[in-house]
């Protein structure tokens, strides 16, 4: 035991060298996310968190389910790939305020401070259920036109027409039907029933 | 049955916690994430400007996407006429006939393999994920703006209320639950188009085969996955 006689100063050292070292792991272990590091240099729960924002287009699979007969007319016409959200927009709307969740107070507190970001509001969407939200039938001058008005910048191919030239003021749909826009095609819009 | 039982619960208990990333039915490591853009079908409509802007909650002058219409003559055929009306959001003005041409890109982020913005980040709020796709960890972010003067194709920004970056996500929330992006689901005239660079069966395998596709900035060696067709010299 001669052998440590003189060495007490350097076992202290050591000890103090211990606790530093647990107490930088202690503060670590509170300080790092828990997936920090799992995949690479970041929180890979973050990656969750991404993807459980809500989808506020549907899909054309979700509106086809239901609007089969639109879908089949569609199918036939030279809209056949144009995707029903195209023109018809998400059919989607956000819960009022009064009615969504409250964070929990420690949770508001982290939002208040700062520290955490606040959660995306929840939303009804008519795809999920038809009766929250009632689709508004687009405008067609607008919405044909967006896409038909003839400019030298689009592509020379896609058909374009001057609208004050062409119907003179009538509305798109008194002669193109939108789901399958050639003349004398279809003569019904087809929509929901 | 009673061996698919448990899956279902499993699957179930992941469906009611809203993890898609740990989901069964969704693994990370078979996919490969990008995008391809058609020019020559591209009619500038600015639907998927819209409708990145309202999936995404994008704020008003900011821009997760946007289309540009390019104007080349003779006099400028390196520096071209760019306009870009509100992102694309609003209509494009009539184009008279010229001696010119014109041509619409569409632009987003990158999904850079070997990003320039993820590199630089000083906390690691921002990284490709293991699909392939670059993401902003919005909790972590400090809002330093490094990223944003990183990125090559000016594809970040500082969202204006939450004052973090904000960025294209390849609609991740989507792609991850078996749908397409939003800009792809309300392109009138696909002109765009979601790949999966690990799947086999994608067409875009044959597509890149087929057809003269470049990236942006090849030079800058990003490892781009938003592939551009018939991609004009004179887009920077």
């Amino acid at each position: 035991m001669s052998y440590f006689r003189d060495a007490g100063h350097l076992f202290r050292f050591a000890g103090l060298f211990v606790l530093a070292f647990l107490l930088f792991m202690g503060l670590r272990h509170f300080a790092v996310p828990k997936t920090f590091g799992q995949y690479g240099h970041y929180r890979a729960a973050a990656i969750g968190d991404i993807a459980a924002h809500p989808a506020k287009f549907a899909g054309h699979d979700a509106c086809e389910t239901c609007h089969s007969d639109v879908a089949e007319k569609k199918s036939h016409g030279k809209h056949a790939h144009v995707n029903c959200e195209a023109c018809h927009g998400a059919q989607y709307q956000k819960l009022a305020v009064s009615a969504q969740p409250k964070p929990g107070l420690y949770q508001a507190f982290l939002i208040r401070i700062g520290k955490a970001l606040p959660p995306d509001p929840p939303i009804l969407r008519h795809a999920d259920d038809p009766s929250t939200v009632t689709p508004v039938l687009p405008d067609t001058s607008v919405l044909c036109a967006r896409c038909h008005t003839a400019s030298a910048a689009k592509p020379k191919g896609f058909p374009q027409v001057v609208p004050a030239d062409h119907s003179g003021g009538m509305p798109c749909e008194s002669c193109h039907q939108p789901h399958s826009p050639a003349i004398g095609s279809d003569t019904s819009a087809g929509g929901a029933k | 049955m009673l061996v698919l039982l448990p899956a279902a619960a499993i699957a179930y208990k992941y469906a009611l916690a809203g993890t898609p990333e740990a989901s069964p039915n969704y693994k990370m490591s078979d996919h490969w994430w990008g995008m391809l853009i058609d020019i020559p079908k591209c009619i500038g409509c600015g639907n998927c400007v819209r409708a990145c802007a309202t999936e995404n909650d994008v704020p008003d002058g900011h821009f997760r996407t946007w289309v540009e219409r390019y104007h080349v003559t003779d006099d400028n055929l390196t520096t071209p006429e760019v306009i870009s009306p509100n992102g694309g959001k609003d209509v494009f003005p009539v184009a008279q006939e010229d001696a010119g041409k014109y041509f619409f890109v569409p632009k987003m982020c990158n999904h850079c393999a070997d990003s320039p913005c993820t590199q630089v980040c000083p906390v690691g709020a921002t990284f490709v994920s293991p699909d392939g796709v670059v993401l902003v960890d919005q909790k972590y972010c400090l809002g330093c703006a490094y990223c944003v003067q990183a990125c090559p194709y000016g594809c970040r920004y500082i969202h204006p209320e939450k004052e973090v970056a904000d960025k294209c996500t390849l609609c991740y929330h989507r792609i991850t639950q078996g749908l397409t992006t939003a800009c792809c689901e309300s392109c009138p005239t696909g002109a765009r188009q979601l790949v999966d660079l690990k799947d086999p069966k994608d067409p875009i395998h044959a597509f890149l085969k087929t057809h003269n596709v470049q990236v942006l900035k090849p030079q800058m060696a990003t490892g781009s996955k938003t592939f551009y067709n018939e991609l004009d010299g004179s887009v920077r």
